[in-house]
């Protein structure tokens, strides 16, 4: 009930994103085509071994092609026993103070913010917790900035227990929370300038 | 109070120290206060002097080995931590629990929450000027300590489960112990209701004071019995339901009314709630094996992010796990439940008198060791 209700208000979110890159229709052909692409790879993949080694060269790219990642379609319900959540919101930086609002106007809690350092993909992703007092619902949003000079609006006005956990985020992973209000290091020394989160960071 | 004290003639505040070092503060917490004359006008907490980076601690290990790294943040309810581990690690391996073993966990972190609570209460009464309840409360939950010490080997610092089980079952002393302890403490709680709880020095300083809202509690993601004393009916055992808690009848224990009072009235009656749940639990015992058969060294979850909570003595504690597939954490969240209730220490203080505040602080139940992780 609750989760469809939030599902609905979210989805909300990803109207323009849609006009723009993608129409939903679009979207499924794409899923299609990658399940076809998918099958075919494999197929090749088989022809590969069988085959003279030179065709080998091009076997990465074929291969590669299936696990483009495809435009956030939208939130995403997932498996709560296995995963331990409900929705899977994946967002751009600059839709999550909406979100958030969205969020607290259904009365759902903050649990908590980190980070998660995807050093292959050079890339940083901030992953929000809510969860809600009346009905069980864990709705996860996440975003992703470049790993060089990350940065993600603050949501500290939206939830004010935002503050500490984007502090410690910060702290951690060096990600800038534009507009936030006291962005001084929480849990490190007060002249600390390293993020020992980051897989690159060596103590 | 220790610290400095600045003068700014202009407004007419002050700036004092809290802490680091303070007997109200639990442990290394520094709250930098700026004052007009006895009033508060701004607190705020300043945390990291005990900062170990558990975080980092759990990504360069394998799964195993960070167990013992789960009692060392919450000292008081280090059951509850290995607790909320274990069981995130199980759903991302998928590693079944046996039935008895579950039981266990359930008795032994249960137990551990009357001996958080009772530390709690001894100590929160000492902030408030009263010495002899602390020796009462340190006297019951010696009891406890002997009795999980004979189980799981350490006092405070437990690291009891494994995946899969817990690595040692109880015997017939510990059972005969267990409900020796619950007889006696039945006695002893109407003792500390005449002694404290109906104490009118005591409800002067608790009651209507220290107001935490429910919108506060959201905004801030407050749980446990700082929720539960806002009247929010939240408790993960309840809401989330995990191990075998399902199987067991206790109530949550709520108020309405959001101030110190309604906190201190939550943990007092939660002792009994935990008493019932480890009684039910006895009887209830199944038999059977406690761990599997072959010991879990290898741990490997597929790829992918698994999130797990469980109702510790002082909130919801989550485990947000990140894996690649391999043998250790790609990624390791611990979502600790005082880090977000000490968060709304600054606007709960506003314009309060300095003494209430410290009694507000007592009634948040802190333990450093685990904001900081």
């Amino acid at each position: 009930m609750l989760l469809a209700k939030i599902k609905e208000a979210l989805s909300s979110l990803y109207e323009n994103i849609q006009e723009t890159e993608e129409t939903p229709d679009a979207d499924a052909a794409a899923a299609v085509e990658a399940e076809d692409t998918a099958v075919a790879s494999a197929a090749e993949e088989v022809q590969a071994e069988e085959t003279a080694p030179e065709q080998e060269e091009s076997k990465p790219e074929e291969v590669a092609e299936p696990e483009e990642p495809a435009p956030p379609p939208g939130p995403k319900e997932t498996d709560y026993k296995a995963k331990g959540y409900h929705l899977d919101v994946d967002l751009p930086p600059e839709k999550l103070p909406e979100a958030a609002e969205i969020l607290l106007r259904e009365d759902f809690f903050i649990e908590s913010i980190t980070g998660v350092d995807w050093i292959d993909d050079e890339q940083l992703e901030a992953v929000y917790d809510f969860n809600h007092f009346d009905e069980l619902c864990r709705v996860v949003l996440r975003t992703r900035t470049d790993r060089e000079n990350p940065a993600i609006p603050t949501i500290s006005h939206i939830y004010q227990g935002a503050n500490w956990h984007e502090r410690e985020t910060h702290d951690f992973f060096g990600i800038k929370f534009i507009d936030h209000p006291n962005l001084e290091p929480l849990l490190l020394p007060e002249d600390a300038d390293f993020h020992p989160l980051l897989k690159d960071f060596k103590a | 109070m220790n610290g400095l004290l600045q003068q700014d003639v202009n407004k007419e505040t002050f700036t004092i120290n809290l802490g680091p070092q303070h007997p109200a503060t639990h442990g290394v917490l520094r709250v930098k206060l700026v004052m007009d004359g006895e009033y508060i006008v701004e607190a705020e907490p300043v945390l990291g002097y005990i900062h170990r980076m558990h975080e980092k601690m759990g990504e360069n290990r394998t799964w195993a080995k960070f167990l013992p790294n789960c009692g060392r943040m919450d000292y008081l309810s280090a059951m509850s931590y290995n607790h909320g581990y274990v069981a995130a690690v199980e759903r991302a391996a998928a590693i079944e629990v046996p039935e008895r073993a579950e039981y266990l966990r359930v008795i032994t972190v249960e137990m551990n929450r009357i001996s958080s609570h009772l530390l709690w209460f001894g100590a929160f009464v000492l902030d408030l000027g009263g010495f002899t309840p602390l020796l009462y409360a340190f006297d019951d939950r010696e009891l406890i300590l002997d009795l999980l010490e004979s189980v799981t080997g350490s006092r405070l610092t437990y690291c009891y489960f494994r995946f899969g089980g817990v690595y040692n079952d109880i015997d017939d002393a510990f059972i005969a112990g267990t409900r020796e302890f619950i007889k006696r403490q039945r006695k002893r709680m109407p003792m500390y209701d005449a002694l404290v709880t109906k104490n009118i020095i005591l409800i002067k300083r608790l009651k209507e004071i220290g107001h935490i809202s429910k919108d506060m509690a959201i905004r801030y993601g407050a749980t446990g019995p700082v929720a539960r004393g806002s009247g929010i009916n939240y408790d993960v055992r309840k809401n989330e339901p995990y191990s075998v808690y399902p199987e067991f009848d206790f109530d949550v224990p709520v108020y309405e009314e959001g101030d110190s009072m309604a906190r201190y009235m939550v943990r007092m009656d939660e002792i009994e709630q935990s008493m019932r749940i480890i009684e039910q639990a006895l009887d209830k015992l199944p038999e059977g094996e406690i761990k599997p058969k072959k010991a879990i060294k290898l741990v490997k979850p597929e790829k992918g992010d698994y999130y797990h909570a469980v109702e510790a003595a002082r909130g919801s504690f989550g485990v947000r796990l990140v894996s690649d597939g391999k043998n250790q954490a790609y990624r390791l969240k611990l979502r600790s439940p005082t880090y977000s209730n000490l968060s709304l220490y600054g606007e709960a203080t506003k314009g309060m008198l300095l003494p209430d505040a410290l009694a507000l602080m007592g009634s948040l139940d802190l333990v450093i060791p685990e904001i900081d992780r």
